[in-house]
């Protein structure tokens, strides 16, 4: 009972805070634009551990966030191997070879209009499709460890790429072109001065939505078959362990993976066209 | 139309792709078996073979290529078998048999179009609360946003066997999953529609002193239709990703997720595929629908795509 009453007292408190904070005259400060999400974000945790005791939940049904950070910390050196295991040798690798076939299949295909034309509607037809599907074919085909989760993760991030790029090189002015050749610039410096950089926008928008899916296809290919680690490979087991804790654990590893990959793409796309107008 | 010979020329050049790749990744099994038919293959001793890559095998054996493509097992199925299982399990089979794709594209389909459903109405409504609370805005934003990075989908199967535990089951943990993934791309892009009339059209309807829901329902909702149907396509394709991915490794008994992992677990790699594509035509169709509700509904709104 008196969790409850904590737990909401807790819910408008912060609700409170935020009100003053977002109508308050510093609310277009970085600090408190900041602020407001992480004042959310701890209100929305602080409910669910006080709700998890008000209602004395069974653990495995859901855990309370304390005993997840619990986990966290215990576990460290098992999550850092599954971490490696599913996202620097499944995940990375087959994201590092998708984009690299899709980049190369997209350069030689813009050397053809007619191609092009054809690639743009089948590649993001493909884009849309369960290509998570065919993790149990890969699997089989390559063996449980990380070849096979690479090989998923490289076919699920190879249309969106593709699509991206082949769409990005298209993305320059007949004036622009025009200017090229007046230059006297043949395919190769039109290709690598003018159209790459102005292609950037696109194939970052592409290697952006690829980090989810390769990390989607790499979790989701360990369910089939794997090693004694990894990510879907602990979830799995700790599941029929009803460790759920382990599980929310592995969660908040894949959430912050997710959110680091996004991360690290976005940084080197401002770095690399901080001319577009969308980063100035 | 100008682009149908250039989109026909690019499936045939996968199809073509796919026929090549067939010979290597199944001479092995079918070179095995041949030698159990009392063939001649060449190397005799199937650990021999081992050691011989498909391609070179294929080159010894050209006899045994044409065997390639019929194979009963293969590990790469060839185009018209895939193609004739699909026939077979669709138009062959009465639509309420369990060995039928018509009714396992019905269990996997009625979670999908009910869980979008309930996604998107939720997504719309919170994305009127963002635009017109700044609070919601400031702290629910952010998280929406951070959201889309998270590999959610790989954690289908749990939230299935979780909620399977506490004895829901049936339509509404499939559900729940569709749902959750055609959320956020669609509160995402409504936020985005909903903001995009510019401060000159506001400023208009100031003039007119047009009240807040006037505002809303004469420039605001309009505005945000492409928007909409963006995030509409999107939200539609992942939440059908969603429930097969749900389906595949949690025992589920009916839909594509259960047969591609029937198929593969008994040895029946026709039966996974033909799952396959039978998904892939599926999610097509379903943004094949709504790309055409979008160009009616934008042509008649007076707002068609350029």
């Amino acid at each position: 009972m008196m969790a409850t009453v904590a737990a909401l007292l807790v819910w408008g408190a912060g609700w409170w805070l935020n009100v003053r904070l977002a109508t308050g005259p510093h609310s277009d400060r970085p600090v408190v634009r900041a602020l407001i999400p992480a004042i959310f974000g701890i209100t929305v945790i602080l409910v669910w551990e006080l709700l998890v005791w008000a209602f004395e939940i069974n653990p495995v049904i859901l855990p309370a966030p304390s005993s997840i950070a619990e986990r966290i910390l215990v576990e460290g050196p098992r999550l850092w191997a599954d971490f490696q295991q599913t996202i620097i040798k499944g995940a990375m690798t087959g994201y590092v070879f998708g984009g690299l076939a899709a980049f190369g299949v997209a350069i030689l295909a813009d050397r053809s209009d007619f191609l092009t034309r054809g690639i743009l509607p089948v590649g993001s037809f493909m884009a849309a499709l369960p290509i998570v599907g065919t993790a149990p074919i890969f699997v089989k085909w390559l063996g449980s460890d990380w070849e096979s989760k690479a090989a998923v993760v490289a076919v699920m991030v190879f249309f969106p790429i593709l699509v991206n790029t082949v769409a990005g090189l298209k993305d320059t002015s007949a004036m622009q072109r025009d200017l090229m050749r007046t230059y006297g610039a043949g395919y190769w410096p039109t290709l690598l001065k003018l159209r790459l950089p102005a292609a950037m926008p696109f194939i970052f928008n592409g290697l952006k939505i690829a980090t989810t899916l390769a990390l989607i296809g790499a979790i989701v290919a360990e369910f089939f078959g794997s090693p004694t680690v990894g990510m879907g490979f602990r979830i799995s087991t700790s599941f029929g362990q009803l460790a759920l804790d382990m599980v929310w654990a592995e969660i908040v590893i894949a959430a912050l993976a997710g959110s680091g990959f996004y991360g690290a793409i976005t940084l080197i796309e401002k770095r690399v066209t901080f001319w577009h107008p969308s980063q100035r | 139309m100008k682009s149908v010979l250039p989109i026909l020329t690019v499936i045939a050049a996968i199809l073509l792709f796919w026929v090549v790749c067939v010979v290597p990744m199944n001479i092995h099994l079918v070179a095995d078996q041949a030698q159990r038919d009392e063939l001649i293959v060449t190397p005799e001793t199937p650990s021999a073979r081992q050691d011989v890559s498909g391609v070179g095998l294929a080159l010894r054996n050209t006899h045994l290529i044409p065997l390639t493509y019929n194979f009963v097992r293969p590990n790469l199925p060839s185009p018209h078998q895939v193609a004739g299982e699909m026939y077979n399990t669709i138009f062959g089979q009465k639509i309420t048999s369990k060995r039928s794709l018509v009714y396992h594209g019905w269990v996997t389909l009625a979670p999908t179009l009910l869980g979008f459903l309930i996604g998107t109405s939720l997504g719309i409504f919170l994305a009127v609360g963002i635009v017109y609370s700044r609070v919601m805005d400031l702290s629910v934003m952010p998280w929406a946003i951070v959201s889309q990075t998270i590999p959610i989908l790989a954690l289908a199967p749990m939230v299935i066997v979780v909620l399977g535990s506490m004895g829901i089951q049936g339509l509404f943990p499939k559900s729940l999953i569709s749902a959750y993934l055609s959320f956020f791309p669609v509160v995402v892009g409504m936020v985005k529609g909903l903001r995009s009339p510019d401060a000159m059209q506001l400023d208009l309807l100031r003039t007119y002193n047009a009240s807040k829901s006037q505002g809303f329902w004469a420039l605001r909702l309009p505005a945000s239709a492409p928007y909409l149907f963006a995030s509409l396509k999107i939200g539609i394709s992942a939440s059908l990703v969603g429930t097969i991915v749900a389906e595949l490794p949690t025992g589920a008994r009916a839909g594509f997720g259960a047969r591609m992992l029937v198929g593969d677990q008994y040895g029946q790699p026709l039966v996974s595929w033909a799952a396959l594509f039978a998904a892939a035509i599926t999610a097509a169709a379903l943004v094949g629908i709504f790309s055409l509700i979008e160009r009616i509904t934008l042509k008649r709104m007076g707002m068609a795509a350029t």
